[in-house]
């Protein structure tokens, strides 16, 4: 029962940072009609830069404004140079000049830091555990990556539901042409929304840094499973991104954590098992995905239809 | 580049002729890497013809090809492994090592898996069609990383190529024309494809699916048809790969192959039937020359990737036809 | 007689908007049924629940005795219903010809064949000729939809549904946007399909409606007001009512 409550929080953490990444992702669909790819290149920045910062500084408090500042600068040259003339654009032309962005910058990132990883330790302040519920253990920052992701799906949902910005970024999404009618500079408003999104990917890969190791790649990892993460939830929609992470999340650790077991019920050669185990909880997620495919086609919580 | 006009059939002798003197250039020259070189461009220019049928043609924006690539050549792979440990496959078969039986079949378990793949991915469309079938090759990339028993992360070696007739498959210019046969048959099939009516329905889809349903045409099963032929031609380049390179692994279904399929089919100009070879030949040669200077050529290829599809929109199909209307 | 097209209280909302009243309407065999109205009162919303494109919220749809409740687009036409767009749907790389010529291939059956070059089938081309003829686009059979003038591609769009040979033709204002001649040219050809073809028109050119229609239904949103024929309609005091200051009627 510990392990399994155990397992859930690491579910919901994994979740909490995608639903970082997918909302930026969908939102930047959803309002700018771009499939961004360098989204998780974001991630990646996001990540060095706080793990160089903790490194050099020894304070992580230092890292996550230069987490920050990174992937929201990375951001805005990227939308200044490429993105900006992808607007108008089919999928195809956005996909093929963001994954030379993917290139460009994971060679330029191992061109500076080198191929190893950089690992980050947990910040002391948050580093042990405490009692969840008596004789429990858990992460202090675990914990603390699961508050603050919460607060920010809060804030990003009142963001959205109660100003006047996010009525824009609604409407944004709808009518694009009305939007541009009332006379609000669309430009801006992209550029606004571009660069939150650039933010919140930045601030999940500084979060997960002392977590994983920090390393190129990593940002094409999590990107597809925050593809898989909006498949889910349904594209464009918040709400769904917001489930759809925590579901993939969730669904994700649980396997990881529980198939080993099951499969040494089954197989009884260990290391088989193991592997066997491996693979298929890898390849879980993906199931998910196809199973919502065949039930709902456009996704769990998709905006419209 | 209409198919049939003149200047096609002109580019396609052009083409042939070149392809045909390559290796005795390449001896004459004193620089056998020539053809092996020549091979891996072929090889890919399958790979990206079958890719530009569900691309250029059909409009339907496939991110993970590179999984019927490793299909095809795993396939290969794995009927080589059983045949060399002499393992049963399944309880049922022995694996082999004759082309004529491995080349089949990869053609088919890669149409399979396109089959479920597709079947799924085109219930939806646009970006998430690009979303789902990344995710779906990735899945199979986690499979393979995790099958222990094929070599898992590092992959299968396969110790001789596969033997067809009594050719010597081991000299590289052998396996060179065996290729540049298979091109031409694919491509020669690829070009009546899209021709008839099938590839009629096919190019109207891309131009507009309400168009094609207001005639009584039933877009779901034009496409995933489209999307299986494209995997099995991807599987066939992939088991062509394999036996090339004596090796499979993973590597063969990374989403940066996948990415790497979609420049070629864009550098070449999609939807045009030459533009395929064009591409791969383009993108391996650019390749191997940054390689020359460094080992970090992506930082370059990169940017070089944003501004011919920020600026030069048809590939270089697109700029022939460009540089032909200038007088 | 029983009417080919029966729509039986059909309701639409968007929303807080209502599209579609319980609207129930019906086209006879050979009959042309024009639906009139001002802009926004639901008439190309029905045309695409028609069609299946949008699926009515309650109601029934029946054509040729069939219900058409879960039946996609492209099932439907081939039953034998044929539309043209307001905002015309062409492939833009197709020559008028392929268009015809794939919609005659559409309707022969289904289109897995890999093989034979299908612009040089006979079997296809020829039908589609003699329809571009009968639309007056023979002279630019080989020009793509890109290139074709507004008014060809009105025209274009009739020749593509016929090439369904439908019972039922859905017409979304194919004079819309014409000039005089064209129009006259237009309202020539549906008077020459008159009587073979039910037909379904919605048009704001009264002129070419009250030349064309048997019956006329006037849709106010999304409720027909008021059904007739041509002088009937006239006469109507809420139609009047309903186009003041649209100054058509």
């Amino acid at each position: 029962m510990t392990l399994v409550l155990e397992q859930l929080l690491n579910g919901l953490q994994l979740g909490v940072t995608l639903f970082l990444l997918a909302a930026g992702l969908t939102l930047i669909f959803g309002i700018m009609g771009i499939i961004n790819l360098a989204h998780g290149a974001l991630y990646m920045v996001g990540a060095y830069a706080g793990a160089l910062t903790a490194k050099a500084t020894g304070s992580f408090l230092l890292a996550v404004p230069a987490g920050l500042a990174a992937a929201g600068l990375t951001g805005i040259i990227i939308e200044y140079i490429v993105i900006r003339r992808l607007y108008d654009r089919d999928h195809l032309d956005q996909v093929l000049a963001t994954y030379g962005l993917i290139l460009f910058l994971n060679e330029l990132v191992t061109i500076l830091f080198g191929r190893q990883p950089l690992f980050v330790g947990v910040p002391p302040a948050l580093s042990g555990a405490v009692e969840i519920i008596p004789g429990v253990p858990y992460s202090v920052y675990r914990l603390t990556i699961i508050a603050v992701g919460l607060m920010l799906a809060l804030g990003l949902f009142l963001l959205i539901t109660r100003t006047r910005l996010g009525m824009l970024i609604r409407a944004g999404a709808t009518h694009r042409e009305m939007v541009r009618a009332l006379g609000v500079d669309i430009r801006l408003l992209y550029t606004l929304v571009f660069g939150l999104g650039a933010l919140l990917a930045g601030f999940a890969g500084v979060m997960a840094g002392p977590l994983l190791s920090v390393q190129v790649g990593m940002g094409e990892q999590i990107l597809i499973m925050t593809f898989v993460v909006v498949v889910v939830g349904g594209v464009g929609s918040i709400k769904g991104a917001f489930f759809g992470a925590l579901i993939v999340g969730i669904v994700d650790t649980l396997l990881r954590a529980f198939m080993p077991m099951l499969m040494r019920g089954l197989v009884t050669n260990t290391s088989e098992a193991d592997a066997l185990s491996a693979g298929l909880s890898s390849m879980g997620v993906y199931v998910l995905m196809a199973l919502v495919l065949l039930v709902r086609p456009q996704g769990l919580f998709a905006a419209r239809g | 580049m209409e198919p049939g006009s003149r200047s096609t059939i002109l580019a396609i002798a052009l083409a042939l002729g070149v392809l045909a003197a390559l290796p005795f250039a390449a001896a004459a020259l004193g620089n056998p890497a020539m053809t092996t070189l020549a091979t891996r461009i072929l090889i890919y220019a399958i790979a990206a013809a079958s890719l530009n049928l569900v691309l250029g043609y059909g409009g339907l924006v496939s991110f993970g090809h590179a999984a019927f690539f490793g299909i095809g050549g795993y396939t290969v792979g794995i009927l080589f492994h059983h045949h060399r440990f002499n393992e049963a496959l399944f309880g049922l078969m022995l694996g082999t090592d004759q082309f004529l039986i491995t080349l089949p079949a990869a053609i088919l378990v890669s149409g399979l898996f396109a089959a479920a793949i597709g079947a799924l991915a085109l219930r939806t469309a646009g970006v998430q069609f690009i979303m789902i079938t990344l995710a779906f090759a990735q899945m199979l990339f986690f499979l393979f990383v995790a099958l222990k028993r094929y070599g898992g992360d590092d992959g299968l070696i396969i110790r001789r190529r596969n033997g067809l007739f009594d050719l010597n498959m081991r000299d590289d210019t052998t396996f060179y024309f065996v290729t540049l046969v298979f091109v031409v048959l694919f491509f020669a099939l690829v070009w009546r494809i899209v021709n008839s009516r099938f590839g009629l329905v096919l190019g109207g889809i891309r131009q507009g699916e309400r168009r094609m349903a207001a005639i009584g045409v039933s877009t779901y099963r034009y496409k995933l048809a489209a999307f299986v032929i494209s995997g099995m031609g991807a599987g066939l380049a992939g088991a062509l790969w394999a036996n090339y390179a004596r090796f499979v692994s993973p590597d063969m279904m990374h989403w940066t192959k996948s990415g790497e399929l979609m420049v070629m089919v864009i550098l070449g100009g999609a939807g045009t039937l030459l533009g395929p070879l064009f591409g791969s030949a383009a993108l391996i040669l650019l390749e191997t020359v940054l390689a020359a200077y460094t080992e970090r050529w992506q930082v370059f290829l990169g940017p070089i990737l944003i501004v011919i599809i920020l600026f030069f929109r048809g590939g270089l199909a697109g700029l022939v036809d460009l540089v032909r209307k200038r007088p | 007689m029983s009417a080919i097209l029966d729509i039986r209280a059909v309701v639409k909302r968007f929303g807080g908007l209502i599209a579609t009243d319980h609207l129930s309407l019906d086209v006879q065999p050979g009959e042309l049924h024009a639906l009139i109205g001002p802009n926004g009162a639901g008439k190309t919303t029905i045309i695409n629940q028609l069609m299946g494109e949008i699926i009515p919220d309650s109601g029934e749809i029946i054509f040729g005795g069939e219900p058409m409740a879960g039946l996609k687009p492209a099932a439907r036409v081939r039953r034998g219903l044929g539309r043209t767009f307001q905002i015309t749907q062409l492939l833009p790389d197709y020559t008028a010809l392929d268009h015809v010529a794939l919609a005659v291939q559409a309707h022969a059956g289904h289109s897995f064949h890999f093989f034979g070059a299908a612009r040089a089938d006979r079997r296809l081309t020829g039908p589609a000729m003699a329809l571009l003829e009968r639309t007056g686009l023979a002279t630019r059979a080989g020009v793509k939809a890109a290139s074709l003038s507004h008014g060809e591609r009105k025209q274009l769009e009739l020749a593509i549904a016929l090439a369904g040979e439908p019972r039922l033709l859905l017409l979304d204002e194919p004079m819309a946007g014409l000039g005089q001649v064209e129009t006259a040219q237009m309202v020539d050809l549906l008077k020459g399909l008159k009587g073979q073809i039910a037909m379904l028109l919605v048009e704001h050119d009264m002129d070419a409606v009250f030349a064309l229609a048997d019956r006329i239904s006037v849709l106010v949103y999304g409720r027909c007001i008021a059904s007739g024929s041509a002088a009937e309609i006239q006469a109507n005091p809420d139609v009047k009512t309903a186009y003041l200051g649209e100054g058509d009627a």
